[in-house]
C-alpha cells in the first residue's frame, strides 16, 4: 500500500511539474471549433442555437446557452460526453407573454447520440406542460452513464457527440412564433474511472461527420476516407502524459494486485517473526519486575536460551 | 521499510524528470498544435448569403405595433440589422408589392424588385434604399421567393431568405408554399425564415408552411425589439451554419443499383412508403456507422416512424435502427452501427466481396431507408420528404478481454491477501519452532 502511495505521490509531483508545460500546447490550438470562443476557465454563455442535427450549436462541457427563440422552433445543441460520465441537461424556458397565448403548451427535451439514436432519460421531467398563465417551465433529462464499449447492435450510450433537441410538441397553432427565451445547461458527473465495461474501449468516439459526402464509382475499390472529412463536437481528449496509462484501465488492477502481493509477503514475514520472537510471551513472566529492568537490556543470547 | 532517504531521492528524481520534460516540451512547443489541426473546419468556400424580402403591400401602413406602422417598424429594424451585419456576410434586399399602386391584379402580382443586390453591403447605401420603400400594392410572395432564389444564385453553401410580411399571398397561383417546396427540392440549399407582422390565422398558416417546407423558422412579430433580435439572429445563423451542406444523392430501389457512398452527409427525397437504398463498402476491421433523418415538411398524420436497415447483398438483414413518435416534430431519426464479427471476416469468402483485389476483404453493406409517415388528406406526395443520411466508416472496436486477466482490485483483495500472508507466516513460523524443538530434543 505504501508503495502505491509513493507511486501516486510521484505521479502527483510530475503532474505539478508538468502543468506549466501543458498550457502552451493547448493554447496553441485555439482553432478547435468547440473552444473557439472559450478562453481560459470561464466559458462565455452562448447566444446561438442550431435548427437541425447538422447545424447544432456546440456547447463545451460546462458551457451554458441563453437564446431568444420563437415558440415552435426546433432547437438543437450538441455536446461531447466521455466514458463514465453521466450528463444531465437542464432547460429553463421563459414563456411568451401570457396575454398573447391562447392555451397550454408542451415543451419536450430529447437527447440523441452521435448516430441520432434516441437516448432514454433516466431522470428529470423530460417534458412539461405550461398552462396559459405560467411564465416559466423547467425541464431536465439525465442520460444513462456513458459506457466505454458496447456491441454494435446495442443502443447503449457511448463516448461521442450528444444532441439536445428542445421543441414545442403540443401548442395551439395561434401561439406559434411568439418570443420566448431558453436557457440550457449541461452538467456532467463521473469520470473514466468507473466506466463500464472495464477494459473496454471504443476505438473512435461516435462523432458524426459533417462534411458533404461523395459518391464513388461502382467499380472503384473502397475509397479512402477523404482527408477533408470534418466531424462534429468530439469529447475532449483527456490530457495524457507518459504516466497517465500507469493508473488507468488494466494497470490499476496490476497495481492493486502487486500491492496485495507485497502486503501478503510483509504480513507473512510479520507472522513468521511473531512466532520466532514472541516478545509478549517472553516478557510476561518478568512483568511484575521493577521498572528499571527493561532499561538494563539484558543480552539477547541468554533470553533465547531461556525459551529454548 | 522506507528509509528517510528514499522519498528524498524519489523527489529529486521526479524534479529532474519534470524539468527535463519541460525543456523537451517547450522545444517541441509548436508540434502538438499542428497535430490538432485536422479537427478544424475547412475554410468556407463562399460567403454566407442572405436575401431579405420586405413586404411593401398597402396593408403595411397599418399602425398596430407599439403605435407605429408596420412599415416603420420593419424599416427601423432592418436599419439596425444592417448596422450589425457581420463583415463577410453578403446581404441583399428585395421588395414585393412596393411599386405598383393600381388595382390590376395581373400587374400587381408581378411586382417585385431587387432593392439592393446580394453582395458586400455598403451600409449607408443599403439603409437609404430601405428608407425609400413605401407601402403600396399587392402581396406576390410566391414570385418574390423565386426571384430571391435567383438573386442568391447557386453554390455549394446554404442560402437564406428572410421574409418579412404582414399578409397572405394575394396572388396565388403560384401558391407560395408550393413554390417554397419546389425551391427546396431543387437541391440549392435554400432556407426561408418567415416573420409575420399580422396575426391572422391564414397568414400564419401560410408562413408556417413556407418555413416548414424549407427547414426555416416562423416568428410572429409582436414588437420592434423582437423583430430586430430575430433578424440579427438569423443573419448570425447564416454565418455560423452556411458551410454545412449535405451532398445530393439519389438512392435506388434495389441494392444492386444503389449509389456507393463515402463518409459524409447526403440528402435525398423519399416519398411516403418509399424505400431508398444506398451502398457502403466496409473493410474487415472497420465499423459502419449510419444515421438517417426524415423530415415531414408537410401536413402528416399524427403517428410516424423511420427505419434504417443494413443488409448484405443478398438482402439478409445485418442490423436495424428505428424510431417512432407522435405529435409535432421536425425529423424522425435513427442510426445503426455494424461491424463484421471477428471470425466472420476470415470466412467472408462465401458472401460476395467486391474489390477483393486490394487484399483485405471488403463487404458491401446496403442501407435501406424507409419511413412510415402518412400524408393528411389532399397533401401532395411529390416531391418526397427530405431525407438526410450520414455515413461514416470507423475502426471497429473489439470486445474487451475476458474477466480482468485474473487481476484483482480493491481493499477487500488487499485485506484477504494480507490475512493469507499473515496466516502463512504464522503457520510456517510455528512449524519451524516445532521442528527446531523436535531437533533439539533429539
Amino acid at each position: 500500500m505504501r508503495k502505491l502511495r509513493t507511486a501516486a505521490a510521484m505521479a502527483a509531483a510530475f503532474t505539478g511539474l508538468l502543468l506549466p508545460a501543458t498550457p502552451s500546447a493547448s493554447a496553441a490550438s485555439p482553432s478547435a471549433p468547440p473552444s473557439a470562443s472559450a478562453s481560459g476557465t470561464a466559458k462565455p454563455v452562448l447566444n446561438s442555437v442550431g435548427t437541425s442535427f447538422l447545424t447544432a450549436t456546440t456547447l463545451a462541457s460546462g458551457q451554458d446557452a441563453d437564446v431568444p427563440v420563437s415558440t415552435g422552433d426546433y432547437l438543437y445543441w450538441a455536446f461531447p460526453a466521455a466514458e463514465g460520465q453521466t450528463p444531465t441537461v437542464q432547460v429553463k424556458v421563459t414563456l411568451p407573454d401570457a396575454a398573447d397565448r391562447h392555451g397550454a403548451q408542451t415543451w419536450t427535451v430529447e437527447l440523441f447520440d452521435g448516430l441520432r439514436r434516441r437516448q432514454s432519460c433516466t431522470a428529470g421531467p423530460q417534458n412539461g406542460t405550461a398552462e396559459q398563465s405560467a411564465t416559466t417551465l423547467e425541464l431536465s433529462c439525465t442520460l444513462r452513464q456513458i459506457r466505454s464499449w458496447a456491441e454494435p447492435w446495442s443502443g447503449d450510450p457511448l463516448p461521442g457527440t450528444y444532441y439536445v433537441r428542445l421543441s414545442t410538441t403540443d401548442i395551439p397553432q395561434t401561439d406559434l412564433g411568439l418570443a420566448a427565451t431558453v436557457h440550457v445547461h449541461v452538467a456532467t458527473k463521473g469520470g473514466a474511472d468507473d466506466a463500464q465495461p472495464e477494459g473496454g474501449s471504443l476505438k473512435d468516439p461516435l462523432v458524426p461527420p459533417v462534411n458533404a459526402g461523395a459518391t464513388a464509382a461502382a467499380t472503384a475499390a473502397t475509397p479512402a476516407p477523404s482527408a477533408s472529412a470534418t466531424y462534429a463536437a468530439a469529447p475532449a481528449e483527456e490530457e495524457t502524459h507518459w504516466y497517465s496509462d500507469l493508473f488507468s484501465g488494466w494497470n490499476t488492477r496490476w497495481w492493486w494486485t502487486v500491492a496485495g502481493g507485497v502486503l501478503a509477503a510483509l504480513a507473512g514475514v510479520l507472522g513468521y517473526t511473531l512466532t520466532r520472537h514472541p516478545r509478549g510471551h517472553r516478557h510476561h513472566p518478568h512483568h511484575p519486575a521493577p521498572a528499571p529492568v527493561p532499561h538494563q537490556a539484558p543480552p539477547v543470547r541468554p533470553q533465547q536460551d531461556n525459551w529454548q | 521499510m522506507i528509509t528517510p532517504t528514499t522519498p528524498r531521492r524519489t523527489a529529486r528524481a521526479a524534479a529532474l524528470l519534470g524539468a527535463l520534460t519541460i525543456v523537451v516540451g517547450s522545444a517541441l512547443g509548436t508540434f502538438p498544435a499542428h497535430a490538432d489541426e485536422p479537427g478544424t473546419p475547412p475554410a468556407a468556400t463562399e460567403a454566407p448569403k442572405v436575401d431579405l424580402i420586405l413586404d411593401g403591400s398597402g396593408s403595411m401602413q397599418t399602425a398596430d405595433i407599439q403605435g407605429k406602422s408596420r412599415m416603420t417598424v420593419a424599416q427601423q429594424s432592418i436599419n439596425e440589422v444592417i448596422d450589425a451585419l457581420p463583415e463577410e456576410t453578403e446581404f441583399g434586399i428585395r421588395t414585393l408589392g412596393a411599386t405598383y399602386p393600381g388595382k390590376d391584379q395581373k400587374e400587381g402580382c408581378k411586382d417585385t424588385q431587387q432593392l439592393y443586390p446580394v453582395g458586400k453591403t455598403n451600409k449607408v447605401e443599403a439603409k437609404t434604399a430601405v428608407a425609400t420603400v413605401r407601402p403600396t400594392g399587392w402581396t406576390p410572395i410566391g414570385i418574390a421567393l423565386r426571384a430571391a432564389a435567383e438573386d442568391l444564385g447557386t453554390g455549394p453553401t446554404t442560402r437564406r431568405i428572410v421574409l418579412i410580411t404582414d399578409g397572405e399571398d394575394t396572388c396565388a397561383p403560384p401558391d407560395p408554399c408550393d413554390v417554397a417546396r419546389e425551391l427546396a427540392s431543387k437541391g440549392i440549399h435554400l432556407v426561408v425564415d418567415t416573420l409575420g407582422l399580422a396575426h391572422d390565422d391564414k397568414t400564419r398558416q401560410q408562413l408556417i408552411c413556407i418555413a416548414n417546407a424549407t427547414g426555416g423558422t416562423f416568428t410572429d412579430v409582436r414588437s420592434q425589439d423582437q423583430l430586430t433580435k430575430r433578424v440579427k439572429q438569423l443573419v448570425e445563423r447564416a454565418q455560423d451554419t452556411h458551410s454545412v451542406t449535405p451532398a445530393q444523392v439519389v438512392g435506388a430501389d434495389k441494392c444492386a443499383d444503389a449509389p456507393i457512398l463515402t463518409p459524409g452527409v447526403y440528402t435525398d427525397r423519399e416519398k411516403f412508403s418509399e424505400h431508398r437504398v444506398y451502398r457502403v463498402p466496409v473493410k474487415a476491421g472497420e465499423e459502419l456507422r449510419a444515421s438517417v433523418s426524415v423530415t415531414p415538411d408537410r401536413a402528416v398524420a399524427r403517428d410516424y416512424g423511420v427505419l434504417l436497415q443494413a443488409t448484405d447483398n443478398s438482402g439478409q438483414e445485418l442490423v436495424r435502427g428505428n424510431d417512432a413518435g407522435s405529435g409535432r416534430t421536425d425529423v424522425a431519426s435513427t442510426g445503426v452501427r455494424w461491424s463484421a464479427a471477428e471470425d466472420d471476416s476470415d470466412s467472408a469468402s462465401p458472401s460476395p466481396s467486391k474489390g477483393s483485389g486490394s487484399g483485405s476483404a471488403v463487404r458491401t453493406v446496403c442501407l435501406v431507408v424507409s419511413n412510415s409517415f402518412a400524408p393528411q388528406a389532399a397533401v401532395q406526395a411529390d416531391p418526397g420528404l427530405p431525407l438526410e443520411l450520414t455515413v461514416d466508416v470507423a475502426a471497429a472496436s473489439p470486445a474487451p478481454d475476458g474477466p480482468a486477466m485474473g487481476l484483482g482490485r480493491g481493499w477487500i483483495l488487499l485485506g484477504v491477501l494480507t490475512l493469507a500472508g499473515l496466516l502463512a507466516g504464522l503457520i510456517f513460523g510455528w512449524l519451524a519452532r516445532w521442528r527446531i524443538s523436535v531437533w533439539r530434543e533429539n
